[in-house]
């Protein structure tokens, strides 16, 4: 069940632009409304979800440090791992975001006969991980051939990079098959083993058969039933001018693409799929370990009722001053 | 209740598979020996929690108060609102799985929902269920569920089956920390009046009396009394050390639990040489006498009000700065919550080490200096003859604990301190070690009796890597910082690794200094012979 609802409800939603397009002609539809309907979802989905998070302060200064602290001059600091500067966070936060440094720290645990526990070196998640969300990427930027006019250097670059083996016409670019491969490990990793299997809910199959299906429809334009690219790129244009037309002649198999598309731009925001802006804000890797150097301010801070010590000493003057203590009244 | 009683090999066979139904399908069962007993009303009533009601986990009805589910739901959207940790936690987990088997006591257990990502499920299902929209509108589909009596039986039963360790939020790419979702679950327990009693009575105590122990006045003078007769009785010197002495240059805090029970009280005596040794201006406190901090695991607020006292204490007796001792979460919440709490503290200095002169700008604001950075400041210039051969009948590691290495960071200076007062100095494998340390497997005030088997289930991946050691090099001594693992990794060694004992930093230090006018020492701190002395007494 927590595969085939979310498979079904990709079917359905490719058999839902291919109807809409071929049978009641809803190009326009398919073609400009719900992509504009999208982006505006995604665009102020994410807003409101970041407005919302950074409205919750970060009362306390909670980093969690994965290296030696700054102490003592003679003993070396690990600051990226343990920083205690806002210039050595940004290159902790850069080695997370850009090369998932926790991810590529993970281990396998296994218990062996002894019992002895053993812990292997498990690099698989944060390759596929980094092979998905750098193709994803590298993927997203070449796309941006079809809003520009002309195709920037920078693009071009990219796509000469990407399509460097010279294989076929047209080019192949590599991009597209490592995020197949790695979409497909995701999958079969979260099928296979048993634990990440119990935890997985339907929205984590959702998102990637949403990709599978966008990675494939994209493939198979490119390569097999080819698409009038000038058209497309009419279109594409039209829309970020403002001034949507829909070509004539254009496959349908171009609309499942954008439609798709569609849906993961507006389910975003609302899916485990922020991750992608919240990981900026997480306070266990965002922050200076330095709340002893510099006081940390938490903005609810309030005065809360304690046991003073005029209480205790009330409690206790008697036994204290038998046993000599100090006290303050006689 | 029958006395926990299995085997080491029997606990070791650990079934990893999750079990055939859903997670959500599948309620929590309460297994004798992995849970605590409830706190007492009378406890909780003293520090004026909420709620407080006679009850007991195994009993069907837990005796909530009316409306729970409201009290719950509106503390939720108040933490909610309060932490950021807290609301982007609940939000962007993968499920990817990295954290799954790193945490102990599903590695000790095998029971899936304490991995990590699940112990977090278990809050985040009811948040999606009450908080979003699309939990709201897609139910089960989108991983939301009601809160009813079983899911907060569910949650009992998880959040305090889990130590706060954050080894888990090292391994996860988004950072998020499953102790931070703890926390926020046991705060929600709190507003309704459930708390384990080894939670409650220690927390009232430490408010009251100034400790968890409840250690009054006169019995705190008279327990370091008897340090200092065995201190006497070892090196021929007297001790006089000072209680609530205004004017002092610096206060010690060091948690109560070393002062009461073996090994830790080892531990205290050699904190008494080293600073007499030292000629050091100091004083103790009755008032702040609890370095740890067990309301930490019960409510921020509670948390705040105990922690007050040193701050109070060191204001009132006018000492320029405060030096803490080993201790686990006391020093996560020294290093990331007291200034915050309870500061700004500038009615003192920055603390200067009066015997080298450094200054310990890492703490200028705080002005709390962990005695590990103290000490081996001391023994970097030079100023502490040591004679580690003292130390030769013993072969050490090291056991970082959770807090310090992963709250703080302070790795290599007890292992510095060690490395000049011992010569037998050897890593345990380097998975379980610094930041990817393993927890004893008893803290955040799971030290209780009644859940051995949790304790020794959790304890187990520590111990195992000990074994290791042990069976390699012969380890036979596991120190550390923390007052918590001096008192539960002796049982954890007794049953899985028998032969190796528990020593803090400090009592190591005490064994190998050198004090001025000592007799020729033939007993270590322990009052056993050193080595090349059996039988000379
Ligand atoms: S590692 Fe982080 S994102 Fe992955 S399952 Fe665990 S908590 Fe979630
Ligand atoms: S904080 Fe520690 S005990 Fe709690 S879930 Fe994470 S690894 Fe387990």
């Amino acid at each position: 069940m927590k595969t085939l609802i979310p498979f079904f409800a990709v079917v359905i939603l490719i058999v839902l632009a291919l109807a809409g397009v071929n049978m009641a002609n809803m190009q326009f539809l398919f073609g400009v409304a719900i992509p504009y309907a999208a982006l505006a979802t995604f665009i102020l989905g994410v807003i409101y979800r970041v407005v919302k998070w950074g409205r919750s302060p970060v009362p306390f200064c909670i980093p969690t440090t994965c290296g030696q602290q700054k102490s003592l001059p003679w003993i070396k600091q690990d600051k990226i791992e343990n920083p205690s500067s806002t210039g050595w966070v940004i290159v902790r936060m850069a080695l997370e975001v850009l090369l998932f440094r926790s991810l590529f720290r993970n281990i396998k645990t296994e218990l062996r006969d002894g019992p002895k526990l053993a812990y292997g070196s498990d690099k698989w998640l944060w390759l596929a991980g980094l092979a998905f969300h750098w193709s994803f990427l590298i993927i997203l930027v070449r796309h941006f051939r079809f809003f520009s006019l002309g195709v920037p250097f920078p693009i071009r670059m990219i796509e000469g990079l990407d399509s460097f083996l010279q294989i076929g016409v047209p080019l192949f670019y590599m991009t597209d098959a490592v995020i197949l491969a790695a979409v497909t490990y995701l999958f079969i990793r979260r099928m296979t083993i048993p634990t990440v299997k119990y935890i997985s809910l339907p929205a984590d199959y959702f998102p990637l058969f949403l990709i599978l299906a966008i990675a494939a429809s994209g493939v198979i334009m490119r390569y097999f039933a080819k698409v009038d690219i000038v058209s497309v790129k009419q279109l594409t244009m039209g829309l970020v001018s403002f001034s949507p037309v829909i070509p004539k002649g254009i496959g349908s198999i171009f609309y499942v693409h954008l439609f798709l598309i569609s849906i993961l731009f507006a389910y975003f925001p609302f899916s485990k799929l922020v991750h992608m802006a919240g990981v900026f804000m997480s306070p266990t890797r965002n922050m200076a370990n330095d709340s002893r150097m510099v006081r940390h301010i938490n903005p609810w801070n309030y005065p809360v009722h304690v046991h003073t010590y005029e209480e205790y000493e009330n409690d206790f003057r008697a036994k204290m001053k038998a046993a000599g203590l100090p006290v303050e009244k006689e | 209740m029958a006395k926990f009683s299995a085997k080491p090999d029997e606990l070791a066979k650990i079934r990893y598979a999750p079990p055939e139904t859903e997670w959500m399908e599948t309620p929590v069962e309460f297994r004798e020996h992995m849970f605590c007993h409830a706190a007492k009303p009378k406890d909780l009533e003293t520090v004026e929690f909420p709620n407080a009601h006679e009850w007991s986990s195994k009993d069907e009805d837990w005796k909530l108060p009316a409306n729970w589910e409201q009290t719950i739901l509106q503390g939720m959207k108040d933490l909610l609102g309060k932490y950021r940790s807290f609301q982007l936690f609940m939000d962007i987990c993968v499920r990817c799985g990295a954290c799954a088997d790193k945490c102990h006591f599903f590695i000790g257990s095998g029971d899936p929902k304490n991995m990590p990502v699940l112990r977090a499920e278990l809050l985040r299902s009811v948040y999606r269920g009450n908080f979003t929209l699309a939990g709201k509108i897609l139910r089960k589909l989108a991983g939301a569920r009601e809160l009813t009596v079983s899911v907060l039986k569910e949650w009992w039963y998880y959040f305090y089956q889990c130590t706060e360790c954050r080894r888990c939020s090292v391994f996860c790419p988004y950072g998020i920390d499953t102790a931070e979702i703890t926390m926020m679950g046991r705060e929600l327990t709190n507003m309704i009046g459930l708390q384990l009693g080894w939670i409650g009575g220690p927390v009232a105590n430490c408010y009251m009396k100034g400790n968890h122990l409840g250690l009054e006045p006169h019995t705190i003078k008279s327990s370091i009394e008897f340090f200092l007769d065995d201190i006497e009785s070892i090196t021929g010197i007297k001790i006089e050390p000072t209680f609530n002495r205004k004017g002092a240059e610096i206060l010690f805090v060091t948690p109560s639990g070393d002062l009461f029970a073996n090994p830790g009280t080892y531990t205290a005596m050699g904190y008494l040489m080293l600073f007499h040794e030292l000629g050091l201006d100091y004083t103790w406190s009755t008032y702040a006498s609890e370095g740890g901090n067990f309301g930490f695991f019960t409510s921020n607020e509670m948390a705040k009000r105990l922690n007050s006292k040193i701050y109070a204490e060191a204001k009132r007796l006018g000492v320029k700065w405060v030096l803490g001792g080993e201790c686990g979460h006391m020093w996560r919440v020294i290093n990331q919550y007291m200034d915050t709490w309870n500061g700004p503290a500038d009615f003192m200095e920055v603390p200067k080490s009066p015997i080298t002169g450094t200054v310990f700008d890492n703490a200028k604001s705080t002005k709390m200096v962990h005695i590990a950075e103290f000490t081996a400041d001391l023994i970097k210039h030079n100023k502490l003859k040591l004679d580690p051969r003292r130390n030769d009948h013993l072969k050490v590691t090291f056991h970082d604990s959770c807090n310090t290495s992963r709250g703080m960071g302070l790795l290599e200076e007890p292992r510095y301190v060690i490395k000049s007062v011992c010569s037998h100095f050897y890593e345990m494998p380097e998975n379980t070690i610094r930041e990817k340390t393993f927890c004893c497997g008893s803290g955040t005030g799971l030290n209780a009796s009644e859940n051995m088997e949790l304790r020794m289930r959790g304890g187990f991946p520590r111990a195992n890597a000990v074994k290791y050691v042990h069976e390699r090099h012969g380890v036979n001594m596991l120190a550390n910082v923390c007052a918590i693992d001096r008192a539960t990794l002796s049982a954890s060694m007794d049953y899985w690794v028998p032969g190796v004992g528990v020593a803090g930093v400090h009592e190591l230090v005490g064994n190998a200094l050198i004090m001025k006018g000592e007799k020729e020492r033939t007993q270590d701190l322990r009052l056993e012979p050193l080595p090349g002395k059996e039988g000379s007494e």
